[in-house]
């Protein structure tokens, strides 16, 4: 019996010294990854655990934050009609713009594909400058302003299709349609370039094969060849379209004015932004901040499953 | 390390990545004028607004605002960008200044994003040490979901290293965007193992191998991560971050301008173009490496 301990601790002991050993031999890794995993460390990973600790509370930064268990959650879904129309406008931003700017993105960057070799990195260009271009979206402002001066109402006048100029960014009917718009213009940034890299990097051989097992035009080649091979793109593609799709704020705010008329381009993060950042409710800001936090990282979480099933 | 085969080997290295391209197969010119029309119709809607605001830039105060308004400005003029400096010195704060808060922000962000994230990305990428899995998982999962999620938070912990009203509650979490490292990482993994084993054999220890082997391979991955935060930076806003109007953002000044009215539109539209042309120019001149660290983006 005494020996089987002895054995058992004596196992145990050589475990956990053989992970030492195996973290001393590294150490020079854990040197090197050490300042980006602290800034890490901190701003992310302890940040998502402080918002789910937090939004069981009550707190405004100077007082010790009291515990109030679902308090602000029963507030959120009960009490708060705001907030039901932001989750509303956010899963619609999130439906329509989300998977449609994913097939853009790869439409987009298929048809560039199919330019010849030197025009392509000015289409790319072309394409990829509005999402770094700043704060250039502003400029929608003026495209859909109200008075007649604005490009969509002097289109529209012009051509006898209204008589008077549109109010658009002061119209409940409007103002979501413009953001998606304008979401749209943004929306091909990190995936689209990664379409583009995925597709240009193809292996040709795989293309002459398929010429000689009879893929006769450029559409076949693109459904039997080019998508299944693009896979690993597609899936980067899809979380990055589909966390922006969530994110959707400044767009919103500078466009349609913040709070936009009767909150109809309202979404989570604005509401965040409004507790968090200038009512300093922070236990409540919290509470919305892990309700966001489980939307994007179910729905993500979710459409990796079913992307990593097609076509297997 | 410094010895000829080396450097045979780098190069060799570097032109076997130059894939060479053949004709393409099954191309039908009915397909081809279908595409070039769709090409230009989204392409149309995607520039459009571009040239129009670099158009709006050149054009007298009163050809703003004519009915219909026009495309390009009949009589170009320089007045907005001048307007500009002649704003920069009447403001109670300086326009200078906020040029500077956002140049300090984007430049002292991105080197240091480039620089921490490399120096983490090399031994996710090369090296076996316990907990590698675990790392890397947690930047997988944080690629899902936004800023927005950890933005409360991260004001606590800037509030409590007094840190709010200072550019470096920007600058410090841009440290450890997440986007950055992945990319960085992936890239990694496509250099060839057998450069790291010679330069161990030539005496080199990990850091100098980070320095003089990773680095310079890793040139096509780095420009990448300089695009991408220097664009986010670039247009950061900070107003919920920074409070004294002296440390403000370009970004935030340009809001104001925007705001500012029809006197104004003139001059924030030069401000825009001021804004955009910068990351664009450093799109331009690096796209080709962009693309190349694009490639191995996939998600597996």
């Amino acid at each position: 019996m005494g020996v089987d301990m002895e054995n058992v601790t004596t196992k145990k002991t050589s475990k956990w010294k053989k992970l030492w050993n195996q973290i001393y031999k590294s150490r020079y890794s854990y040197y090197l990854m050490a300042p980006y995993l602290i800034i890490f460390g901190n701003f992310t990973v302890l940040s998502v655990i402080m918002s789910i600790f937090f939004s069981f509370t009550n707190f405004n930064l100077l007082e010790f934050p009291k515990f109030v268990g679902f308090d602000n959650y029963v507030r959120l879904f009960l009490e708060d009609d705001i907030f039901i129309i932001a989750i509303k406008n956010t899963i619609i931003l999130a439906v329509i713009t989300g998977p449609i700017s994913f097939i853009i993105a790869f439409v987009i960057a298929w048809l560039i594909n199919e330019l010849p070799r030197r025009w392509r990195w000015f289409m790319t260009l072309i394409f990829y400058a509005p999402s770094i271009s700043g704060n250039a979206y502003l400029l929608w402002k003026l495209i859909f302003s109200s008075d007649m001066y604005g490009y969509a109402n002097s289109f529209l006048l012009k051509n006898g299709f209204i008589t008077e100029p549109v109010t658009w960014l002061q119209d409940t009917r409007y103002v979501l349609w413009i953001i998606i718009i304008v979401q749209f213009w943004l929306s091909l940034g990190v995936a689209f370039l990664a379409f583009i890299a995925g597709l240009q990097n193809m292996d040709q051989q795989l293309y002459e094969a398929g010429a000689i097992d009879g893929v006769r035009n450029r559409w076949q080649e693109l459904w039997y060849i080019t998508l299944p091979q693009m896979k690993p793109q597609l899936m980067f593609g899809a979380v990055m379209q589909i966390t922006s799709s969530f994110g959707i704020a400044a767009v919103s705010s500078e466009i349609a004015g913040y709070p936009s008329v009767d909150y109809a381009g309202h979404t989570i993060v604005l509401h965040l932004l409004d507790y968090g950042g200038i009512r300093f409710e922070m236990g409540y800001a919290s509470a919305i901040a892990t309700i966001l936090f489980m939307i994007m990282l179910s729905s993500n979480i979710i459409v990796q499953k079913l992307l990593r099933r097609v076509g297997t | 390390m410094k010895s000829i085969s080396m450097r045979q080997f780098l190069n060799d290295y570097k032109v076997k990545r130059r894939i060479k391209r053949r004709k393409r197969l099954n191309r039908s010119t009915a397909g081809n004028i279908i595409i070039l029309f769709f090409l230009l119709l989204f392409g149309l809607f995607s520039a459009y607004p571009l040239i129009y605001i670099i158009a709006n830039a050149f054009k007298p105060l009163h050809e703003l605002f004519i009915f219909p308004p026009k495309l390009f400005p009949q009589d170009p003029t320089f007045k907005n960008f001048s307007d500009l400096l002649t704003l920069m010195g009447s403001t109670w704060v300086p326009m200078s200044r906020y040029v500077f808060n956002t140049v300090f922000i984007t430049l002292v962000g991105t080197a240091g994003h480039v620089l921490f994230a490399s120096m983490c990305a090399y031994p996710l990428a090369k090296h076996r040490f316990p907990g590698k899995t675990l790392i890397f998982t947690l930047i997988i999962y944080s690629l899902m979901f936004s800023g927005a999620v950890t933005s409360t938070p991260v004001f606590m912990i800037m509030s409590w290293l007094k840190l709010i009203d200072t550019p470096y509650s920007i600058i410090i979490p841009a440290f450890a965007y997440p986007l950055g490292l992945y990319l960085m990482k992936q890239f990694m993994e496509s250099i060839p193992n057998s450069l790291i084993e010679a330069a161990k054999i030539d005496g080199a220890n990990e850091f100098r191998i980070y320095w003089s082997v990773i680095m310079p391979l890793a040139k096509p991955a780095w420009l990448t991560l300089i695009i991408l935060l220097f664009q986010s930076l670039w247009s950061a806003n900070g107003s919920g971050y920074i409070f004294s109007e002296q440390l403000k953002t370009l970004s935030y000044a340009l809001g104001q301008i925007v705001s500012g009215g029809i006197a104004r539109a003139g001059a924030a539209a030069a401000v825009s173009v001021v804004m955009l042309i910068v990351p664009v120019t450093i799109f331009i001149l690096s796209q080709s490496q962009i693309i190349d660290t694009m490639s191995h983006s996939g998600l597996k």
